[in-house]
């Protein structure tokens, strides 16, 4: 049992904490939002240097064989600042999932530029009538004429405007479920993009009688992998929270200790106390859980998944907890776009949305209660 | 990181699960198992076999004759001791005012108290709380006048856990009314026998004698029982509270709570099927299990904080507040479970040797004890009090 980051991993920490307090002020967060997107971002071109591309990835690919911790600590420091790069989205699921399942060629092809900053990619497993079920998905995929064709539609998939390549998952005739590289602007996909309501950038794929070569068949079963990047991209995703709810925590802590009313600081009212405590003690009680998924992805697939669930769903309902309290300790000033909580608050209540929300991971947790 | 426990750890909790099995008495485990009230004799039985053992006295260093455990395995002793339905051991002597003494107390003072607290020969209760001082526990009142080699000590305190069996109590006492509230405060030994003390019993609202008033009225306490000096009894008091705050999220106890409420349940029927199908129950045991396992980390964070040299502090308090809340819904779910047979009170089956048919007796404290944890949330620093400490010492309110 142990808690404690390696040296290398505190020299991450401190590393990555301060390039997000130096380059992702409030301003700089503007900004990149309003950049149009070509290429990778200057932000983007640090990370590649840090090795940060290369850390969540075995060696055996070219990576640096970073574990849960690792991937916790660099998604808690982006959380901080709501730093707006798709390290998650366009970097580690897609890449994972090409780790787990393609073949030399293909990971030469797609895997070695996204470690090298060259291109971005991006994983559309969501669809809405299967809401957050990856695998009860109706996009269809056959065989036809020594090419593979891809029918049906997929939505909110994050970094889709950016991606080099996006992947595909579709059902085949055999009944499993298979994934696809599709480049940008083959012929059949239609793309539309957008943000969405915490500012990240999504959009929604459609294929239409889309023709693929035999090699854009990365996998043809792709279940087991794909839990396995679900459970990386939810544990990812607590960690991720866990920074921002620490922002936001520390935001409305500041501000009741400034803000006077009555002629005494906010902070001296104990009903206001206790309602900030009761926010440490979500974030706490979060910070556990988000430690509990980060270090279970090695762990037998069926209690990963049980343990991961356990941490979505209760990081899930803490986030918007936070993000509520947040918003109200603020008062008027929480309402309104110039205040940076409100910009984690988004986020916090949002994350909920992204990989299953706590419902969905509840039923995961219900279903196997007797098992645990 | 890694939330793994070491070989030798897993060896140690092997250790402790054999013990348990072969040592502990098949009618004090049932006796726990079933929630009934255990009687003095039953206490002082267990604690004999696990002073034996050289197991009583967990939180001691070996030179005072403690088995020298660290902070994760007397996390593992005091998981094991509750899965097992170990009777919980009365903590006033041995893990209240054994560290003050060793701490704060003069050399004769250790040599005469910690033998006997660790052969079981004094039964120590707590004088703290009185009527008009409750979480500001140092507004208390109870005044010690010196008169000669003894104080006079005047005064009532209250909430006085198993004041019936104790033969000595440790007191807080205001020395000096013209200091400061804090600073006015002296921390004194009493044997019980000593004319002027008066203890009654406080029913509860589950109809137990947990606890007493205990009046004082000219007490002679000679002045060699003050333990520290003259006005030094707060710094013993708080000292004394980081220590009751440790292991107060009675982690243990929820789980083996939480396993017989998913057991209770599967077996409990609702319209042919077990309760624990029925969507509003599951999801209330649901949450109640993730929140045990959030809380099971935290604990272990604190655990490996202090094996790493760390000082319990105010996440105590979280964890205080956290897990006392937790095991009120466990205690309000298990009383649920039961339906209508939540409705019958036994007080002479809970009290007493009296039997009681098994439909009845496996279900017959539940409802008892969702009254008796009330006091989760209220004692040892009531939440509120908690949440206050968290505020200051934490996020500098």
């Amino acid at each position: 049992m142990d808690f404690a980051l390696t040296d290398e991993q505190r020299m991450l920490e401190e590393t990555l904490t301060r390039l997000v307090a130096d380059q992702v002020t409030p301003e700089q967060r503007r900004a990149m939002l309003e950049a149009p997107a070509q290429g990778a971002s200057p932000l983007w071109r640090t990370f590649a240097e840090l090795g940060l591309l290369h850390m969540p990835f075995s060696e055996d690919t070219g990576g640096l064989g970073g574990d849960g911790t690792d991937v916790m600590i660099i998604m808690q420091a982006l959380g901080r600042g709501l730093v707006p790069e798709a390290y998650l989205f366009g970097l580690v699921m897609p890449g994972q999932l090409l780790a787990l399942c393609a073949n030399s060629a293909q990971q030469e092809r797609w895997l070695d530029p996204l470690l090298e900053g060259e291109h971005q990619l991006a994983l559309a497993w969501q669809e809405h009538t299967a809401r957050y079920d990856a695998f009860g998905i109706s996009t269809q995929a056959s065989q036809q004429d020594g090419q593979w064709q891809l029918n049906g539609r997929k939505d909110v998939v994050m970094n889709l405007g950016s991606a080099a390549a996006t992947l595909v998952t579709a059902q085949l005739p055999t009944g499993k479920l298979g994934v696809f590289i599709v480049p940008a602007n083959t012929q059949g996909v239609t793309l539309q993009t957008y943000r969405t309501m915490d500012e990240q950038p999504a959009g929604d794929l459609t294929l239409n009688s889309v023709a693929l070569p035999l090699e854009n068949c990365l996998s043809e079963d792709v279940s087991d992998a794909l839990a396995e990047v679900l459970a990386l991209g939810r544990a990812a995703l607590c960690a991720e929270a866990i920074g921002a709810m620490e922002t936001a925590c520390d935001q409305t802590l500041a501000y009741l200790k400034e803000r006077k009313q009555f002629g005494l600081p906010l902070a001296t009212f104990q009903s206001l106390q206790h309602r900030m405590v009761d926010m440490h003690l979500h974030l706490e009680q979060s910070r556990s859980m988000a430690i509990l998924a980060a270090t279970s992805l090695s762990l037998p697939a069926d209690e990963r998944d049980y343990k991961i669930a356990a941490a979505k769903a209760y990081c899930g309902e803490s986030a918007r907890f936070i993000a509520e309290q947040a918003i109200q300790l603020h008062g008027g000033m929480g309402m309104t776009e110039e205040c940076y909580v409100a910009h984690y608050a988004k986020h916090l209540v949002m994350f909920d949305h992204y990989l299953g929300d706590s419902d969905y991971h509840l039923e995961t947790v219900s279903e196997q209660l007797d098992a645990a | 990181m890694n939330l793994t426990f070491s070989p030798e750890e897993q060896a140690f909790r092997e250790e402790v699960r054999r013990f348990l099995a072969d040592a502990l008495p098949s009618e004090l485990r049932e006796r726990v198992r079933l929630g009934r009230h255990l009687r003095a004799d039953d206490h002082i039985r267990w604690q004999n076999i696990l002073s034996d053992q050289g197991w009583l006295a967990a939180n001691w260093p070996v030179e005072h004759g403690g088995p020298g455990w660290g902070p994760v395995q007397r996390h593992i002793f005091d998981e094991e001791c509750a899965a097992a339905h170990a009777p919980t051991v009365v903590p006033f002597g041995v893990n209240m005012v054994a560290p003050v003494i060793m701490k704060f107390g003069s050399v004769e003072q250790q040599q005469h108290y910690l033998p006997r607290i660790l052969n079981n020969q004094d039964w120590w209760c707590q004088g703290y709380s009185e009527p008009g001082a409750g979480s500001d526990l140092a507004g208390l009142s109870t005044r010690a006048v010196l008169d000669g080699d003894h104080y006079i000590v005047n005064g009532q305190k209250t909430w006085t856990t198993l004041g019936q069996h104790a033969n000595m109590m440790f007191c807080l006492v205001r020395t000096d009314p013209n200091a400061k509230k804090q600073a006015g405060i002296s921390f004194l030994l009493m044997d019980m026998q000593t004319p002027g003390i008066t203890v009654r019993p406080i029913i509860t609202l589950d109809g137990a004698h947990e606890v007493n008033e205990v009046f004082l009225d000219n007490v002679r306490v000679p002045v060699e029982n003050r333990v520290g000096e003259e006005g030094q009894g707060w710094t013993c008091a708080k000292f004394l509270l980081t220590h009751e705050r440790t292991g107060i999220a009675g982690l243990g106890h929820a789980k083996q709570a939480l396993r017989h409420l998913k057991s209770l349940a599967s077996r409990m029927q609702h319209r042919g099927k077990p309760l624990l199908s029925l969507p509003s129950f599951r999801q209330r045991v649901v949450k109640a299990e993730l929140e045990l396992m959030a809380l099971e980390v935290t604990n272990l964070r604190v655990i490996a904080a202090a094996r790493d040299g760390g000082v319990p502090g105010a996440e105590s308090s979280l964890l205080k507040v956290r897990g006392s809340e937790l095991r009120q819904e466990i205690s309000e779910l298990t009383r649920r479970a039961l339906g209508p047979a939540a409705l019958p009170f036994f007080p002479e089956f809970l009290q007493g040797d009296e039997s009681l048919d098994d439909e009845y007796a496996q279900g017959a404290a539940a409802s008892a004890q969702y009254f008796n944890r009330r006091k989760l949330s209220i004692y040892g620093g009531a939440n509120e009090i908690q949440k206050s400490i968290v505020a200051k010492t934490i996020l500098g309110m």
